[in-house]
């Protein structure tokens, strides 16, 4: 069987250009319960890897910059 | 995956709210143990309280309640199946931990002569407590574990203990959420702290991740108690809450009643006598939505607007402070209409009903050297005081504990065959995703174990979990974090089956719509005045039994006895 993969829209967004994540931050990817987000490597900036958000906002209460911006996931709202 | 070994004295599983109050208490009462706290997420932000707490529910403060009066409200709220004793020992400490809390820092709401502001939502005595700002308790709490030097780790799924000969307590296993790094924890003693069991039934909106409790609390500490020997207490007492539709989360009447908000019907009337979440008030609450009076709301528009804008400040900016944005994109205004509501799934959360594992009036469950506090634990209605107090408890007393036995040993052979369980599903390239079996387990629960109960849905229920967990053997996970959703939903296959067993076993109904049964309707004191158990039997299945209640140290009144019984409000016949 073959694995398929789904797109979905994220409920986290991230604002790049407040997003500081090359200067080390990882305030966002630290707090979050569910540890759905994480740092692109390339980028350097943070992203939803996993639709699995609980809306909770520690990530956006908490990041220094104001960059980080939760919607309720759409099939909620 | 490699593996890292750790030695601890005293292993703290769950970072939420009673963890960090165990781990603390542990420290202080013997500063040279060496004491763990493990949390699959991150410390600083995990548990039911992540964003803080709006009040407290249960508060036993002299001048407005006594632990007597308390113990009686919850032996009467719970139907009369409660270990009194367990009940008291969190009533006589309650004002003691709200004080301590009091002087960590947090803030509660007191009057203009200092006193604490209590309010009364129970049916009988007033408890609750608000605590407006009381978005920073996980700061707090933090700041008290870094003083006491816990030392912790984070994002460490804990799966399973390791017991010795005897079947005490010897080590704690695990893995790393993010390397898939094997964790083996050498420990005297440790605590279960891991909240509800809240991700067994699966939230109307089909959103897995949108459930009442915290996702994270998705039963592991139910799972692992279970396969290290432990009981577990009164299972088919289910929790079930009454929810902002969809958005699924408290609405919350606890903090809008003693402001004049109530639950209201269709035509905006009340309906219950109280809005205190008890099994009987979602009986009532369920019969309204089958009826034609449904839906129901959360009445607030008819309050003055400087109260209404207290209730949005306590409400948007604690406990599920998103609750705003979600009311904003719905065009919901508490001034202008009431809010939908709805029920939520089920779970195990002793928080607010009356299952998990078993403990007693230490914090002690039935395996040496293994204690439980908080949501996950067995003391009915405890709430987030209650798992502050147990959690405390169960600090002090794994301390002693730890004091006063010899250093245990590893059992290597079960060591490998957990390793060799973790790691499968990273090894496989093709399988069920632990996505499809979570979300099939617990639709399935939907569809055959959401109250109203009836024994023939059961049955094929049970059946298909046994079709699931085949199906699981085979699951896949292509990275760490996948390989936490495999783990985690086999402790939800556990748990639904846990919760079907326990429900068909009490051959009764219960507990209003946490246990109301079709084939039973009835209360049987005469067969079912008794506490359930469900633990691992000899040929590895699960095992039912009966536990007497304990003698009661507080009488309870004939006349009392039935009062959270009468929570529909009685309609006057209209004149014709």
């Amino acid at each position: 069987m073959s694995i398929a993969t789904t797109l979905t829209q994220a409920p986290v967004k991230v604002h790049e250009d407040k997003c500081i994540a090359e200067k080390g931050c990882t305030v966002c990817v630290d707090v979050c319960p569910l540890d759905v987000l994480a740092i692109d490597l390339v980028k350097k900036k943070a992203f939803m890897q996993f639709d699995e958000c609980w809306y909770c906002l520690p990530c956006e209460t908490d990041c220094p910059t104001g960059a980080v911006e939760v919607s309720i996931p759409y099939l909620l709202r | 995956m490699k593996r890292i070994d750790m030695e601890f004295d005293l292993v703290v599983i769950g970072g939420g709210t009673g963890g960090p109050m165990a781990a603390v208490k542990a420290k202080e009462k013997n500063p040279k143990l060496k004491v763990l706290l493990i949390d699959k997420a991150h410390v600083k932000r995990s548990g039911a309280i992540s964003m803080g707490m709006d009040g407290l529910n249960n508060a036993v403060i002299p001048g407005h309640a006594t632990p007597e009066q308390y113990v009686k409200e919850i032996t009467i709220a719970n139907d009369g199946i409660v270990d009194q004793a367990a009940v008291m020992a969190y009533a006589a400490n309650s004002f003691d931990m709200i004080q301590e809390l009091d002087r960590w820092g947090v803030k509660f709401e007191k009057d203009e002569t200092g006193d604490y502001a209590v309010r009364k939502v129970h049916h009988l005595g007033s408890y609750v407590l608000p605590m407006p700002e009381g978005h920073h308790m996980k700061k707090i709490l933090y700041r008290q574990l870094k003083r006491a030097r816990v030392e912790i780790t984070n994002r460490v799924v804990v799966t399973r203990l390791l017991t010795g000969a005897n079947g005490e307590v010897s080590g704690v296993m695990g893995f790393d959420c993010r390397t898939a790094d094997f964790y083996v924890i050498r420990c005297k003693a440790a605590v279960i702290t891991t909240g509800a069991a809240g991700r067994i039934g699966l939230p109307a909106s089909g959103y897995l991740m949108g459930t009442y409790e915290n996702p994270t609390n998705s039963g592991d500490g139910h799972a692992m108690a279970y396969h290290a020997g432990a009981a577990l207490a009164n299972l088919e007492c289910f929790q079930i809450n009454p929810l902002i539709k969809d958005y699924n989360g408290p609405a919350c009447a606890y903090v809008t009643g003693p402001f004049g908000g109530y639950t209201a019907n269709a035509r905006g009337e009340r309906f219950i006598e109280c809005d205190y979440w008890s099994g009987q008030m979602m009986l009532e609450f369920h019969r309204e939505l089958q009826s034609g009076n449904g839906p129901v709301f959360l009445k607030l528009d008819h309050l003055a607007e400087e109260t209404i804008s207290e209730i949005e400040h306590i409400l948007h900016s604690n406990e599920r402070p998103s609750r705003g944005r979600f009311h904003d994109k719905r065009g919901n205004d508490y001034r202008k209409q009431m809010i939908e509501m709805h029920i939520s799934e089920i779970g195990f959360c002793s928080g607010h009903s009356a299952s998990g594992i078993w403990t007693n009036a230490r914090g002690e469950t039935s395996v040496p050297g293994l204690y439980a506090a908080g949501d996950c634990a067995s003391v009915p209605h405890n709430y987030m005081l209650g798992a502050f107090v147990y959690g405390r408890i169960c600090g002090h007393n794994a301390a002693e504990y730890c004091g006063a036995v010899a250093d245990r040993a590893i059992d290597e052979g079960a060591v490998a065959a957990e390793q060799a369980r973790v790691s499968a599903p990273l090894q496989r390239s093709e399988g069920p995703t632990p996505f499809q079996i979570e979300y099939k387990t617990r639709r399935l629960v939907n569809d055959y174990l959401q109250p109203p109960k009836i024994t023939r849905k059961y049955e094929i229920g049970l059946r298909r979990f046994d079709e699931v967990r085949e199906d699981a053997q085979a699951m896949l996970a292509t990275n760490p974090h996948e390989l936490m959703r495999a783990m985690e939903a086999m402790s939800i296959i556990d748990c639904a089956e846990m919760a079907a067993r326990s429900s068909m076993f009490r051959a009764e109904s219960r507990w209003g719509l946490y246990h109301y049964c079709v084939d039973h309707p009835e209360r049987d004191d005469a067969n079912w005045f008794c506490h359930t158990l469900l633990s691992k039997g000899a040929d590895g299945s699960m095992t039912m039994a009966k536990k007497a209640v304990e003698p009661y140290i507080v009488p309870i009144d004939d006349e009392e006895r039935d009062a959270y019984q009468r929570l529909r409000v009685e309609r006057k016949a209209e004149a014709a």
